[in-house]
């Protein structure tokens, strides 16, 4: 059964280095909270999938150095520009990055999701992502005629990592509409939330929430961490916090200003 | 002539170019294409429908964000919108890296949807604000999804148009080719030749971009700016001043 931490360092402990942990784009609730616990405690090492897209979060581990391989669509700040640490890495060749395309993500998970080693997608054919895809393959449909279609395989994450709006004393989590974090919980093989508060009562109680609901048997841990997203947006809850962003995009440009902004923001806690 | 913003041009050009459709999506880092859709859907009393991603309220789908990518496979997304750190005359983009793929000299965020969106949504509109020869390439450094494929491959979709800050080029997917269709005011003919990359048909006569109505305006000031501002709140400032969310 599920359990309920008692903070968000106890509830990432069991995230060991060289772990597998599967993230969320920025709209679907990013567990910053845990993120910064993480690079506070110093996980190394990690493969990093961000389902499909990140921002601030694969940018802050990959800069704090704790991140070997990136699997992902896209990382920028978005409207505050290029993820400065990622671009770094990249050009420095300090992580291993695998391009991927969006729904190629998906597909992946949801092969994980259904317990099969590979999935199709269509697309990709002539690209340069495919190109550089060793793991990918182009087969002939074996149902159509001289229709080439690319498999991709099932991505089994050791975590899935997010932050929620709130999760019950059995573990169940509110997700609402962001059905993804249902398709990452499924597809890993165990799963550790934040969330802004714990609901009391049963969310499988209420038919308007169990829809929207992870059910606890997936979940490992959950602990309150609340605006545990910032200065990412929660939606439904807060926006982002654009002053913020704006500092972190100007910091984040040098080595010395992520520095600096780490232990301003991230170290500054374990000291205090 | 009314006054007009550049990105207000853009817009109504892209409003121009996405016709008589049912849906109409929005992917990452594209306010002008938001604001163009959500023009179009206000003009038009709720129709097309638009889904812009990172919207609540701007957005129907409800099983997470591979809906989205389902929703095109199946040929229910009729048009949706592509950038690139690069885009070549054959309509092949890059949002990847220049240089050697595994050496980079520059590195892009990475190719977000494209790598199936361009193949799958039938009026893919490309845009890239920055119109230059470092934008507009002969060649692209890295495809992250091709403007062609060989006549086996699953294509119903594809470019048919790219948008820039000086001009509007159409694309002909059969030759492989854009072509010059007009030039945004202040801007002209030889400006475009000049700062684009890669070589472009064009008539003896290039036209000028038809400016936005101030019916057209008015809605986008006063109606749309205030919606956009959920997804891009920044841009939503800095172009029609709309006031930034409160965090707390």
């Amino acid at each position: 059964m599920a359990v309920i931490a008692s903070s968000v360092e106890d509830a990432v402990a069991a995230i060991p280095d060289g772990a597998m942990v599967v993230v969320p784009r920025e709209s679907s609730g990013v567990p910053m909270e845990a993120t910064r616990a993480l690079i506070r405690r110093g996980v190394k090492r990690l493969h990093l999938v961000a389902l499909p897209t990140s921002t601030l979060q694969a940018d802050m581990l990959i800069g704090a150095c704790c991140v070997e391989t990136l699997e992902t669509s896209a990382v920028s700040l978005g409207e505050f520009g290029p993820a400065p640490r990622f671009t770094a890495a990249i050009l420095g060749k300090t992580i291993a990055m695998k391009d991927a395309t969006c729904p190629a993500l998906y597909a992946s998970m949801q092969a994980a999701e259904k317990g099969v080693p590979f999935i199709p997608l269509r697309g990709l054919i002539g690209s340069d992502i495919l190109a550089h895809r060793p793991d990918w393959r182009v087969i002939e449909n074996p149902f159509g005629n001289n229709d080439p279609i690319v498999l991709l395989p099932a991505i089994k994450p050791d975590f899935a990592l997010f932050h929620a709006g709130m999760a019950d004393r059995t573990g169940n989590i509110f997700i609402g509409r962001d059905r993804e974090l249902l398709t990452m919980a499924h597809a890993s093989a165990r799963t550790i939330a934040t969330v802004e508060k714990i609901y009391d009562g049963n969310l499988m109680d209420d038919p308007a929430l169990s829809a929207g609901t992870v059910p606890g048997f997936y979940v490992d841990t959950v602990a309150v961490a609340p605006r545990g997203a910032w200065p990412l947006q929660l939606l439904d809850h807060y926006p982002a916090d654009g002053a913020h962003l704006a500092e972190y995009a100007k910091l984040g440009a040098t080595a010395e200003g992520f520095a600096r902004y780490l232990d301003e923001y991230v170290y500054a806690k374990k000291a205090a | 002539m009314t006054d007009f913003r550049p990105e207000e041009l853009l817009a109504d050009t892209i409003v121009r170019l996405i016709g008589d459709v049912r849906h109409v999506a929005v992917g990452n880092a594209s306010p002008i294409p938001a604001l163009a859709a959500l023009t179009l859907r206000e003009r038009g009393g709720g129709k097309p429908y638009v889904s812009l991603l990172g919207s609540r309220r701007h957005m129907f789908f409800t099983d997470g964000g591979r809906e989205l990518f389902d929703c095109a496979g199946q040929g229910r997304i009729d048009v949706f919108f592509l950038s690139g750190g690069e885009i070549d005359g054959e309509g092949n983009i890059n949002l990847v890296s220049i240089g050697d793929y595994e050496q980079p000299n520059v590195r892009f965020p990475g190719s977000f949807g494209s790598g199936y969106l361009y193949y799958v949504v039938p009026k893919v509109i490309l845009f890239r604000v920055e119109h230059s020869r470092r934008t507009l390439v002969p060649k692209v450094s890295f495809v992250s999804a091709p403007g062609g494929n060989a006549d086996n491959v699953h294509r119903p979709g594809g470019p048919v148009a790219l948008v820039t800050n000086r001009c509007l080029f159409s694309f002909d997917r059969a030759a492989k080719h854009f072509r010059l269709e007009s030039v945004h005011p202040g801007h002209t003919v030889e400006e475009v030749i000049e700062n684009t990359g890669f070589d472009f048909d064009r008539p003896d006569d290039v036209p000028v971009t038809t400016a936005p109505s101030a019916q057209t305006l008015v809605l986008m000031r006063e109606t749309v700016a205030p919606q956009l501002a959920e997804v891009y709140p920044q841009f939503a400032e800095r172009v029609f001043g709309v006031a930034l969310p409160k965090s707390a």
